[in-house]
């Protein structure tokens, strides 16, 4: 894949929820709906359990994006665990800013097991928002290639 | 108590010590006419209707029976000639005073007084008492009373005035033997208690209740407003009566649980436009099964709330469900139920207009298509459009007291008006409000229209995401009997199976917390969802319940000293992903 701004295809790192997000984007699949192909899927039990360091990682290691998927707040399958995701994941937006990585390229969206065109819609957008910001200034670096 | 003989009317026969004459005459089957007599109350003795003659040691004298205590030895005569004309002699006087009272003129016919030689007066009470001796007895209010003497003795409450102690229980009203006390009805309130409310304060819910048993409905037991009455207690032979019974919570451990919570209605005072509670004769499906029951207030008989058969009625479908507004799914037995009405109306009132108002007709079940043609046989109006208003506008005199249904009839596409005797509103079934406070409870999971959601719509339908609980019913979801059953025998047998195995498999993907590494901040104990975690004060660790874990990993997302890890989903697990991932 190359990193020229005037071809640049952004890479995503999508952390999805096993019981929710995954299950939603399997079901764009299985539904035949077309997204960009420029989002790898990392599934977890819960949202809740992604480490904001997991987060960091994949920027640092020259991820574009990373994309946090989960239920709907009030359907997490352990009822409560998103409600950690959602205090969680503006904290770590906040530290990146800080850091000098723009925000935007974290991005925390609630979708549903039924919700395979919301999955699709959302990756078109991040996509699209992802290559107006250009390439991750940390790919490149140490882990880059 | 000791036994003794005594004789009545020249039979022998035998009576505890003292008990009352009256009684003992009673139980062989003697009738002695009584007036001032109640079977709860103390004896009173003031009418003297009851006297007989009784021959103790060659004496004779005239008692009133009700409060004449035997003994042994006496002759009793019930019905002598000195008896009669001392009752006919009674009667003559209190004929004078209340000329026209049925009780009094049938007993004056009995002993043959034909021309009260004083006349017959006007007055309907004959102060026997028992009202007044009720109310402060039996009921313990003590509303009524004896008022003034000699010829102007009346029975009134304290100034003749309307008391506010009175708690209207009616129950001197029933003692009464003239009917000089009547209980107004009011109208208003007859419509509110009409659907549904216990007819009696002591009363069986209704026949099929499980479990079958009475119930004393605290808000009208006489016992609970004045700490009296108490009257079932005597009565009930098994002696089954507690009024000192309290709620009580009890404690039991169980190792499967079924939630089979139900729905409720949809309250119809949201539907401003359909006029529940602003017009008489508009009652929901469930005040209509319940008047239709025979088991109900009118005993099956389908009656407006001036207790008029109707001649026409109008059943709204779809009320609620299948509504942007209200809630957007369809509700599933309400078309169904609808028929079962059209059908049942058309049954029980020969010649009563059904007017079904349907958006569609949802007859998916076995046999269902079948009914709904039955009905279209039967002469059922069916219209095909939701009702958009529901009023009592009469245009002329003939739809004076109708209520006017307007709905537009999307088949000819003409807006109709129908004026109708009666109106059944078929309400959405809803999730209860308290579902949600449950799925937190038992930690499952509610969907977002309120109903539990299962584990899998089609492998797992009575499960929940927490192992050992299941749903059925209508809490999962609207659904009627057949397909509720259908899922109760599923949800207990898969409850069997997991008592028949005796353990229970526990996620594979539970956390640890590696002890030499944690410090005891105990953030991972307020982070769990299922109480997993446990801080052990003596250690100053934290550790994890196995069996208890779902392993959703949230424990290890917030450990600071990243002393926690989810199994097969460990950091260097993840860590791996990303590097493979952007690898390529
Ligand atoms: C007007 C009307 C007519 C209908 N007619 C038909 C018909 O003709 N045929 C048909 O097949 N279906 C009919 N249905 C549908 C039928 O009523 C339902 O399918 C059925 O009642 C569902 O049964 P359930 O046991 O799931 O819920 P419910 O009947 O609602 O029972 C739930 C029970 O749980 C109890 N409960 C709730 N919360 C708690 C708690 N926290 N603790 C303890 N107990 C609790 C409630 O008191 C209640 O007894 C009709 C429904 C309506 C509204
Ligand atoms: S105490 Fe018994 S008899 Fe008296 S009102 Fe209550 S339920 Fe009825
Ligand atoms: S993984 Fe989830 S369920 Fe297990 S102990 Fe941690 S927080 Fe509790
Ligand atoms: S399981 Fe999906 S967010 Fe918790
Ligand atoms: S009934 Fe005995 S005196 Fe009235």
């Amino acid at each position: 894949m190359s990193s020229t701004p005037d071809n640049f295809e952004p890479r995503i790192v999508a952390f999805l929820c096993n019981w929710c997000s995954y299950t939603g984007a399997d079901l764009a699949g299985i539904s035949r709906m077309n997204y960009p192909a420029n989002v790898r899927a990392i599934r977890l039990m819960c949202s809740g359990s992604v480490k904001p360091f997991f987060i960091m990682s994949a920027l640092h290691k020259g991820a574009d994006g990373v994309l946090i998927g989960g239920c709907h707040i009030g359907d997490c399958h352990y009822q409560t665990g998103n409600h950690l995701t959602k205090k969680r994941i503006p904290i770590t937006r906040e530290l990146l800013g800080a850091l000098g990585i723009d925000p935007r390229r974290v991005r925390l969206e609630w979708i549903s097991a039924a919700e395979g065109q919301e999955f699709a819609e959302v990756i078109h957008e991040f996509v699209k928002e992802l290559k107006a910001l250009g390439p991750n200034p940390l790919a490149g670096g140490d882990h880059a290639h | 108590m000791k036994t003794i003989k005594l004789k009545i009317n020249g039979i022998e026969t035998e009576a505890p010590d003292r008990t009352p004459l009256l009684q003992a005459a009673e139980r062989m089957g003697i009738r002695i006419p009584t007036l001032c007599h109640h079977p709860l109350l103390e004896p009173y003795g003031v009418c003297r209707i009851c006297t007989v003659e009784v021959r103790i040691r060659n004496r004779v004298r005239m008692v009133t029976a009700c409060n004449y205590p035997v003994t042994n030895g006496i002759e009793v005569f019930t019905d002598s000639e000195r008896v009669r004309r001392n009752r006919r002699m009674i009667l003559e006087w209190m004929l004078a005073r209340c000329g026209h009272v049925p009780v009094l003129n049938r007993l004056a016919e009995e002993y043959g007084v034909t021309e009260p030689r004083f006349g017959r007066g006007d007055d309907d009470c004959i102060l026997c008492g028992l009202c007044v001796k009720v109310c402060s007895e039996v009921v313990g209010a003590n509303v009524l009373g004896f008022f003034d003497r000699g010829p102007n003795r009346t029975v009134s409450t304290a100034y003749d005035r309307t008391s506010d102690r009175c708690i209207t229980c009616g129950a001197c009203a029933q003692v009464c033997p003239t009917g000089a006390i009547r209980i107004k009805d009011d109208q208003e309130g007859i419509y509110q208690a009409m659907p549904m409310g216990p007819l009696t304060s002591i009363n069986i819910d209704f026949m099929q209740a499980v479990p079958r048993k009475a119930v004393i409905d605290r808000d009208s037991c006489i016992h609970f407003k004045t700490g009296k009455c108490q009257v079932c207690v005597d009565v009930c032979e098994a002696k089954a009566i507690d009024h000192k019974q309290e709620d009580r919570v009890e404690e039991v451990e169980v190792g499967t649980i079924l939630l089979t919570t139900g729905f409720q209605l949809q309250d119809p005072r949201v539907l401003k436009e359909y006029g529940y509670g602003k017009y008489k004769n508009i009652m929901t499906s469930l005040d209509f099964e319940v008047l239709n029951n025979a088991g109900g207030p009118t005993a099956g008989k389908i009656l407006t709330a001036d207790g008029k058969v109707p001649k026409s009625i109008g059943i709204v479908h779809c009320v609620g469900s299948r509504d942007q507004k209200y809630h957007e799914y369809c509700s599933r037995v309400c078309c169904m139920y609808a028929l079962k009405f059209a059908h049942l109306i058309k049954e029980k009132i020969h010649g009563c207009e059904v007017y079904n108002f349907y958006i569609d007709m949802r007859c998916f079940g076995k046999g269902y298509e079948e009914f709904y043609n039955r009905l279209l046989r039967e002469g059922v109006n069916f219209v095909r459009g939701k009702v958009a208003e529901i009023n009592d506008a009469a245009l002329d005199p003939s739809e004076e007291g109708k209520l006017i249904m307007r709905a537009e009839d999307t088949m000819i596409g003409v807006v109709r008006r129908i004026p109708v005797d009666m109106v059944v509103l078929c309400l959405a079934m809803e999730a209860k409000p308290e579902a949600k406070h449950l799925s937190h409870l038992f930690s499952c999971s509610t969907g977002k229209d309120g109903f539990f959601t299962e584990k899998h719509p089609k492998l797992a339908p009575v499960s929940t995401p927490a192992d050992g609980i299941f749903i059925a019913g209508a809490c999962q979801g609207p659904k009627d009997i057949p397909d509720t059953v259908a899922q109760a025998g599923a949800a207990a047998s898969a409850a069997l199976s997991l008592i028949q195995r005796g353990e229970v498999e526990t996620e594979a993907v539970t956390a640890t917390i590696q002890e030499e590494m944690c410090s005891g901040c105990q953030i991972c104990v307020g982070v769990c969802p299922y109480t997993a975690i446990t801080y052990d004060k003596g250690k100053n660790k934290s550790s994890i319940n196995d069996a208890l874990c779902k392993g959703c990993g949230t424990c290890v997302a917030a450990c600071p000293a990243g002393a926690a890890y989810q199994k097969h989903f460990r950091d260097q697990q993840i860590f791996a992903e990303i590097d493979g991932i952007l690898a390529i």
